[in-house]
This record gives C-alpha cells, structure tokens and sequence, in this order.
C-alpha cells in the first residue's frame, strides 16, 4: 500500500534505468487512488483519533477510541475475525489449488470450463441468500440435516465450525479461479525435464512446482483472508453475536437501534481493520517479489 | 461477497461524508417556504410549536399542500400497517410522501439528518428507538412541536418541550409455531424446558436490534432483574445456550415459515402479522406476552428541525396522533400511544384492540441512565455469555 504512494523513493535505481518519467502515467491511478481511498481512510482516521461533544459541537483528539477497539468485546473480535480468516483462508487454499490441479491436469475442456464457469457463479454467491441456503439445508430443521441426523453427530451451524463451511464454500470457487491460470503456466516441459533427470512426482513438486507457484498461492491467501474478514451479511444472518466478528461489531456500533454514540469507536475498529490488512500485505509483498522472477 | 464488502465500504464512505459535513462548519441556510396561516399569528412553519400557531388545523394543511411533499426515512411498509398509513396520508391531503430506505435503522435516520442538512432531501420526520430520539433531541436535531392531543399523552412517553413523543409500540412477545411445537411456551422460565431444544430465537443481535434488545430486558425482569440491572437476561440467555434451546440465527419471515426458529422473541405486533401472514402455509403462529417478563417499548416520532418541508412534517404529526393514524397503527397490532384513552372514549376500532395479544397491567418504561446503563452493560457481556 504504501509504496504505490511515491514510487520514487522505493528502489530509485532499478526505476530509473526504465526512464525518469514513467511515474507520470500512473498518475491517473495514484489520484484515483488518492480521491476514493485516501479521503475516505483520511476520515476514518481523523474520526478514529477525535471526539466531538454533541452539545456544544467541540472536536478534541483523543486516543480512546482506538484503546477501547482494542479491548474487551472489540478485541475478541479482532481476534476471532483473525482467526476464522486465516483458518477458512488456509484450508479453502489448500482445497482449491488441489481441485484446480485436478481440473487443470484432465484432459476434459468441458469439466474444465463447466468448473470455471461454476465457480466464478459460488465465488459470488454470499450474503443472506447464502445463509438461508445453508439453513434450510443443515440448520436445525435443515433437509440434510434431518435426513442424515446431523445434529446427533454434533453438527451444529450456528458455531465457528458452523461458519466455517459456509465461509469455505464461497472461498473455495474463489481460490480455483485465481489459482487455475497459474497452474497452466506451469509448464509441462519442465515436468518432463525434471522426470528425465530421474526426479521423483514429490521432488518435482518441492523443488520445481511449489517455489514456482509461491507468489500466486500467496496471493490467493491474501485474497482469501481478505474476502473472509470483509464478509459480514452471511455471518450476521448465521451467528448474531454469538461468533465474535469484527464486521458485525462495527455494524452494530455504526447503523442499529441500540447502541448509540459508538460511531467513533466503529471507525476506530476500521482502522485496526486496515492495519491487520496491511500487515499480512507486508507479509506476502517481500515474498511475491522474491519469487515473481520465476514466472516472468 | 462481493455485495457484502461492498455494502461495507457504503458504510464507511457514508461515515466519512457524516464526519466531513460534521467537521465543515457550514452555516445553516435559511429556511425557504413563505408565511401561512391568517396575517395575524405569521409564524414560520419551522418555527410552529403547536397547530395553533398555524390558526387551525386546515390552515396548516394549506401550509403543508404548498409544500406538496414529505420526505419519510425508515418506515417498512409492512411494519405496523406504515404502508397503509402512508397511502392515507396521500389520500387525505393530497401531499406526495416520499419513502427513503424502508429498511434503515435509527442511526441511518440521525446520519440522513445530519449529512443533509439544508438540503431538500432530508427527511422531514422520524420514526426512531427511544435511545436516538433521546441522543438526538440533546444534539439539538429536532424541533419542538406539540400534537393537538399532547395532554393525552403521558408524560413518560413525551419530551417535556415536544422535540420528541412516543407514537407506537408494543410488548416482548413469544412467538411459537403450534404446528410443530406441541404445548407452546408462555413464560420465560418456560423456554428452558428440554422440550424447547434448538428451537428459540431472537429476531436479531441485542447489541443492534431494538426488539432483540427487549428480549433480554423482559427476560432480565423475569429473572429479578431490573430496568439498571439487565444481567439476568444475559445469563439467562446464556443458559439458554448452554442448554442447547437458543439458536443464534436471527428470525425472520423466511426463517419462521421454513420452520427454522419455531419459537422467536419479538415484538407482539411484528409476531401477531406473522400469524396473519403464514395462515395457510402450514404454520400455526401464535403470540404469547410472558408473564414473567412483561416489558413493552415505544418508538418515538420527531421532526428533523431543518425539515425541507415544515408544514408537511407537522401535519404528518397530526395525522399520526389523529384518531385515524391512531387506529391505522393498531390495525397493524401496533399499541398506538394514545390507545387507552381511545379505548375509554370508544373511538379506538374494537375489533383491532379484540386482536391484540393480552397482556394484564399498564407499561413502565426505563430512565435514560438506567437504559444507558444497560446498554453499556450488554456491549460489554453479551459476546462473551453466547460464545
């Protein structure tokens, strides 16, 4: 994120053997970037930092907002946010670059266009539809649920694991989409040449396969993570409080009939938001660059 | 997820442009809108306190008929008969009512008012929760402004200088769907019954839904709490879950007829519709008010003090408080607040008032501090008692 903001100063030498103006023509980018990401973030931060007194309309900054979106109820969310996140990132990751693979490596164009086409439909595919979907299939009175007994082997969908699933069948789709190019540009010559060197289908993978498809299983995590710690109607329809999430919480502090005055603390649980986001960036930024030469 | 992040970034692009006409210190503009009324009592429509200020009530639909239009926010036409009542009101007088976000909530309202402030679409009126009618009269949004039945109104339900009046409510009611659930439950210690696993529902989360927030107020009153002390609904919800009965799922229509929350928690009048609207489908809806738990709550009426259409707002008031807004509301098992004297003076419609759910004993309603204080107290504990 920040270094789209002066690509100057980030790494001058490389840049210049390209030509010293090349940054103009992303200047329609950068401004657009700046109009609808920088005013809105800009505004969440100044309301994250300041209070106003509704009497007499006085602004002062304050750091309370931010210390209580950091406590109590509010952190818990953050917490479980995280963790649902990283959790349905990782195994709808997994799960979907093996699907892919599958799809990828058979001879069948049908499956595989029939594949793609479903998942660009379940990849988009949320919201309240989708819990009711769920609910009336494996809810308590669900069909599935009532046919095969579920509930009497602990199944229960109003939990963690419960959202889980739910959360898993958006973000699996999602992960073969992104996933699927990737995997054709894993070329079959290379498979070759490693086989006739006398290496093994593991050793291929391990030494060939994975340190090549790195940056776009990376990218597929991060985009994963971030659909699952954006998402909020699905959650909400599913779980109420009872999985303590941060978009539900800023939902609650932001537009209901209860609680009022929190708007502060709702933008202040933004901004942890954009920081947990741009963390995990931070993370697979470095890494994508190390490893993005070898699929130039 | 697309629409779900989506529908948050909304959100948050709506609170920046809350915070960026809050922090322009823009002055207000004038109000436009001519003189009403005879020469002699010449107030300003924005500045009426009382229809008497316009002279009379026809000089005050004169006033508003210039207007020609209302702008509404937040009211769902199939909420407490509000689409009939809006229809009536076209009818009568001729004025056009424009209806913005049915779905909104009370906060969308107080930040429709605030980010178009001088503008010609700002909401006019508001249907608001007691706790934004309170927070937005002490931020000075609302203009006073007494009803011509104001002394019927008791004073718990009004603000003392009219910048808010309780207009409609109704009482924490169980819901039971008596096709599949064999004795429905009629108090709140009921719900814990074995019987009664996986089957209850609140219609929301309390900490964002009003009726939901009343749930757990009438179960803490049931369990020897009080209006400052909400704790026992908590734990009693709490148990709830531990025992398997409570599911989290938030009920709603579609939920109700597929069976999925066959006992939910919510107000009478919204449970009451439900009978009428599954009648036929296979679900035998019926309302119980608990006696254990009896709590009832109303919501309030306010005029946006920059309202674009002063006049309107002010007849949409009288309309409301009239004897025929009055029963528009009660034929939709909303509790108007002017039922009880109606009720002595026979003009409220009996056959309405036979369809409402029974309840023994008159309402109480908590202060602001104690309804702050549990506020505060619910933010805190609920995550953590249901998790």
């Amino acid at each position: 994120m920040s270094s789209t903001t002066d690509p100057r100063a980030a790494d001058g030498t490389r840049r210049r053997r390209r030509g010293p103006r090349t940054w103009l023509a992303t200047l329609p980018l950068l401004t657009f970037t700046g109009l609808c990401f920088g005013i809105p973030l800009g505004a969440m931060a100044y309301g994250a930092v300041t209070r106003t007194d509704p009497a007499s309309g006085a602004t002062q900054a304050t750091g309370e907002h931010l210390a209580r979106s950091l406590q109590g109820p509010y952190l818990a969310s953050l917490v479980g946010s995280v963790q649902l996140s990283a959790l349905t990132a990782l195994v709808g990751g997994v799960l979907g670059v093996v699907i892919a693979q599958a799809v990828v490596t058979s001879r069948s164009a049908g499956l595989r266009s029939a594949t793609l086409t479903a998942s660009g439909v379940l990849a988009n595919f949320g919201g309240v539809p989708l819990a009711f979907a769920f609910i009336a299939t494996v809810g308590i009175s669900g069909v599935v649920t009532q046919l095969a007994d579920l509930t009497d082997l602990g199944w229960n969908l109003y939990s963690f694991t419960g959202l889980t699933v739910v959360y898993l069948y958006f973000l699996i789709p999602l992960m073969v989409l992104v996933i699927a190019p990737a995997l054709d540009g894993l070329r079959p010559q290379w498979r070759e040449a490693a086989q006739s060197s006398g290496a093994t289908g593991r050793q291929f993978w391990l030494h060939v396969g994975l340190p090549v498809l790195a940056p776009s299983l990376l990218g597929g995590f991060v985009l994963l993570f971030g659909t699952a710690f954006a998402a909020h109607a699905t959650a909400a329809a599913l779980v109420g409080g009872s999985v303590p999430l941060v978009t539900l919480k800023i939902a609650d502090a932001l537009s209901g009939n209860v609680l009022t005055g929190q708007e502060n603390v709702a933008l202040a649980l933004g901004l942890d938001m954009i920081l947990i986001a741009g963390l995990v960036m931070a993370v697979y930024l470095p890494l994508q660059r190390r490893s993005a030469r070898w699929l130039r | 997820m697309l629409s779900s992040s989506a529908r948050r970034g909304a959100a948050v692009l709506l609170s920046a442009a809350v915070l960026t006409t809050l922090s322009a210190c823009g002055a207000a503009p004038d109000q436009k809108s001519g003189g009403a009324g005879g020469a002699k009592n010449a107030v300003q429509p924005g500045a009426a306190t009382s229809v008497a200020d316009f002279g009379s009530l026809e000089a005050l639909a004169a006033a508003a008929q210039k207007e020609g239009e209302l702008n509404v926010i937040a009211l769902p036409p199939d909420w407490a008969n509000y689409g009939e009542i809006i229809k009536a009101f076209e009818a009568k007088y001729k004025i056009k009512v424009n209806s913005e976000n049915p779905d909104a909530s009370s906060s969308d309202e107080i930040a429709a008012v605030k980010s178009r402030k001088g503008q010609n679409r700002a909401p006019d009126v508001l249907d608001l929760g007691i706790a934004f009618a309170r927070s937005g009269a002490a931020e000075n949004l609302f203009a006073p402004y007494k009803v011509t039945a104001w002394d019927k109104i008791p004073a718990a339900q009004k603000d003392a200088d009219g910048r808010w009046t309780n207009d409609y409510g109704g009482y924490v009611s169980i819901g039971c769907d008596a096709a599949r659930i064999p004795t429905c439950p009629q108090t709140f210690a009921d719900l814990l019954k074995p019987e009664y696993k996986g089957k209850v529902a609140l219609n929301g989360n309390p900490t964002k839904s009003g009726s939901a927030f009343g749930g757990v107020y009438a179960a803490a009153l049931a369990n020897k709490g009080s209006f400052a002390d909400i704790q026992p609904g908590i734990d009693f919800f709490g148990q709830l879950k531990k025992s398997g009965n409570f599911i989290p799922v938030e009920s709603t229509p579609a939920t109700v007829e597929k069976g999925e929350t066959p006992i939910s928690i919510d107000w009478d009048y919204l449970n009451a519709g439900y009978a009428d609207q599954f009648k036929g489908k296979g679900v035998d809806w019926k309302v119980a008010v608990p006696t254990d738990g009896v709590y009832a709550q109303y919501y309030s009426q306010a005029i946006n003090k920059d309202a674009p259409h002063p006049a309107a707002a002010r007849l949409w008031l009288e309309f409301l408080y009239g004897a025929e807004g009055q029963n528009l509301w009660l034929k939709g098992y909303a509790r108007p607040v002017l039922l009880p004297g109606m009720t002595q003076d026979g003009t409220a419609d009996q056959a309405a008032v036979a369809k409402l759910p029974q309840v023994q004993g008159t309402p109480a309603f908590p202060a602001s501090e104690e309804l702050d204080k549990a506020k505060a107290t619910l933010a805190e504990k609920w995550d953590k008692a249901l998790s």
